[in-house]
């Protein structure tokens, strides 16, 4: 194995759920506010993941006041607490871009297994 | 060249690291060492102190007998690069003595890095010198090109070293100040932040300060 490899599995994180588009999940994010550290709870559907090594990311949209807000997190990142998936959706794409432009009822995601 | 020690490296590549804050940092991944000292150089015999090493095997029968030669004097067999420090006092080397990271350097010191860029060719001012070149549409007759290169009846002729378009890259580039992040000594490795000049496997000379 390539020492690059293996500086990037060190690094890697393997204590996440699979989650996938269309799963809702919490993501347990660390944010450090001045001197102070809390853990700030983000709650959405997953619309992307970017596969890879290191540079692995997802996103994550939710609507907050009726704003559509997303977030893409750096997959391997240390401020991440965890992730816990809430529903499993059934989607049929792996970009849910198309939720951007639906809302309320339209933007629902069908659970998996349930017709 | 720095009069300072250094070490020889090939790029391995690039990936990111987390910082203990959680920030994501950029970083090279360069094999170093170990290199072997081949010849010391001394005031009273060369006119100035510095030790040659070499770095990356190579066959014997891919080399010149004179390399061959020259190469023997380590007793580690051949190299691919053989490259020079400029060090104080040569007297405390040895021919055939190993440099290992570890021995220069430590997690967290500030180095600089010498590497041949990647070759890009003929180019023009725009890629080569960062002009900023004319607008596209609305009547622009004025893309990329350099324009006026200087003044017509004084100085009558092309200032030096004017900025015009010509062979791009393939150049020693040192980038200075670059934190070592990281050293496995078990695979001679240096984890270093941000880019590096040149391409993947490229010689680099990691100089310490």
């Amino acid at each position: 194995m390539n020492m690059l490899e293996k500086i990037e599995r060190e690094n890697m994180r393997y204590d996440f759920p699979d989650f996938r588009p269309g799963d809702t999940v919490k993501v347990h994010i660390r944010i450090i506010e001045g001197a102070k550290e809390r853990v700030q709870i983000f709650q959405g559907v997953v619309i992307k993941r970017k596969r890879g090594t290191m540079g692995a990311s997802f996103t994550v949209r939710k609507i907050s006041n009726g704003v559509g807000v997303e977030k893409t997190i750096p997959m391997h990142s240390p401020r991440i607490e965890k992730v816990e998936i809430v529903t499993r959706g059934r989607v049929r794409r792996s970009r849910l871009f198309y939720l951007r432009d639906l809302r309320g009822k339209a933007a629902r995601i069908r659970e998996k297994g349930i017709r | 060249m720095p009069k300072t020690l250094g070490i020889l490296g090939k790029k391995v590549g690039m990936t990111r690291v987390y910082s203990a804050e959680g920030t994501a940092l950029p970083v090279t991944v360069v094999e170093a060492g170990p290199c072997i000292v081949l010849q010391t150089k001394s005031v009273a015999k060369e006119g100035y102190n510095a030790i040659q090493v070499g770095f990356g095997s190579k066959k014997e029968s891919r080399m010149t007998k004179p390399a061959i030669g020259h190469c023997a004097a380590g007793g580690k067999g051949g190299f691919y690069h053989i490259k020079e420090f400029r060090v104080n006092d040569s007297s405390q080397y040895e021919i055939g003595q190993e440099i290992n990271i570890s021995d220069i350097f430590k997690i967290g010191d500030i180095v600089d890095v010498s590497g041949i860029t990647k070759g890009r060719g003929f180019q023009g001012v725009i890629k080569r010198h960062g002009f900023k070149g004319g607008r596209a549409t609305h009547g622009s007759m004025f893309h990329r090109a350099p324009g006026s290169i200087g003044c017509s009846a004084w100085p009558s002729r092309v200032v030096k070293g004017k900025k015009m378009p010509g062979r791009m890259g393939n150049k020693l580039v040192t980038k200075k100040n670059v934190m070592i992040l990281d050293i496995r000594e078990d695979a001679n490795v240096v984890v270093l932040k941000g880019s590096l000049p040149g391409s993947i496997e490229g010689l680099l000379q990691i100089y310490s300060k």
